[in-house]
């Protein structure tokens, strides 16, 4: 429950900073996809098409058909295959210091990662999560699988 | 308390039965180490071979030695959408004027070629200097020559709207010097398309 409240928090924050934000303040952009994908961002859907810009908040979702391919600003690859749901909790970089912050929830499915910049310079800043688990970078490429359950 | 043990192995199956989660590290590109640590409220592992993986099971992580085609099975569809990776190039000046040396000039086909060529292109233009001068001079003079580059692109065609421009300063030097060391290889514009 309290972590439920919690959630609401966050995605009350990100909503209202999404609403502010423009084309230029897009932390990444769709780059492949396949078959079924859509973006849901402030509770409305849109086609996941390549050429598409990701902001903070965004929720990323295939379908059975589906995959996806997104590089984000500071060169961060994330590509997600069929059925999956990722969120782009938070995503901060600033390009004279490479300093910022990734927080990627993955709800379901399949998640491959290749850092970027920012884990270069601060891997602490970036973390994965699963509904169960933290995954801490200290590296490079990995890929995560999520069961099924509670999707938010 | 009557306990109803026939619920409690179906449970057991379906929960011991099934990897509700999954955490493989892959080999890095460029050899060098790499390692991802999966934490959960029991505690936490240490992934850093490539392949290397954990699985949970009955709700408990535990590490497995997974394989290649293991990889593919699991993630193919994932890895095969993964995006092109960025590629750089290195822009450098001649003296300390806002003009590219021969070579740079020449390089600027290729470059506008990766930027047609990519889906869905953006361009991160960088600035770097070296260390003569200080920091916050450093930081100005390495936008200004990352916006000079931009307008070169732009003027090969490349739309505007695809390059932003950055400037590093003296934060990264492709050689290391003391401070207020002049180091031609040092004043330089990275482009880093993807």
């Amino acid at each position: 429950m309290k972590n439920n409240i919690r959630w609401i928090a966050v995605t009350l924050v990100c909503l209202s900073v999404n609403v502010m934000a423009t084309e230029g303040d897009a932390a990444g952009m769709i780059k492949n996809s396949k078959g079924n994908v859509s973006i849901e961002r402030a509770g409305a859907r849109i086609p996941g098409v390549v050429g598409t810009p990701l902001f903070s908040a965004d929720r990323v979702r295939t379908g059975s058909d589906g995959s996806v391919g997104v590089t984000l600003r500071d060169n961060t690859l994330l590509s997600a295959g069929p059925n999956s749901l990722f969120v782009l909790d938070k995503f901060e970089f600033e390009s004279t210091t490479n300093a910022g912050a990734v927080s990627v929830g993955v709800r379901k499915g399949t998640l491959a990662v290749a850092t970027g910049k920012i884990a270069k310079q601060t891997p602490e800043s970036i973390d994965f999560h699963t509904p169960t688990s933290v995954i801490g970078v200290r590296g490079t490429e990995f890929a995560i699988e999520a069961g099924s359950g509670n999707e938010d | 308390m009557r306990i109803d043990w026939p619920l409690i192995i179906v449970a057991g199956l379906l929960l011991g039965g099934c990897v509700s989660e999954r955490v493989v590290l892959l080999p890095s590109p460029d050899d060098r180490p790499t390692a991802v640590v999966v934490r959960d409220a029991r505690g936490e592992v240490v992934l850093d071979k490539p392949y290397a993986s954990v699985q949970r099971r009955a709700g408990e992580i535990r590490p497995v030695q997974s394989s290649p085609a293991e990889v593919d099975k699991w993630f193919g569809a994932a890895l095969a959408a993964q995006p092109l990776k960025p590629r750089s190039f290195t822009l450098y000046f001649a003296g300390g004027a806002e003009m590219l040396t021969p070579e740079s000039e020449a390089e600027l086909a290729t470059i506008k070629r990766e930027i047609a060529g990519r889906p869905a292109s953006e361009v991160m233009v960088i600035g770097h200097t070296d260390t003569v001068g200080g920091l916050e001079a450093n930081d100005k003079l390495s936008l200004k020559r990352a916006t000079a580059v931009r307008e070169i692109l732009i003027a090969t065609g490349v739309p505007g709207e695809k390059i932003e421009t950055a400037g590093r300063g003296e934060r990264e030097p492709l050689v290391k010097t003391g401070d207020e060391v002049a180091e031609p290889q040092n004043r330089r514009v990275e482009i880093s398309v993807r």
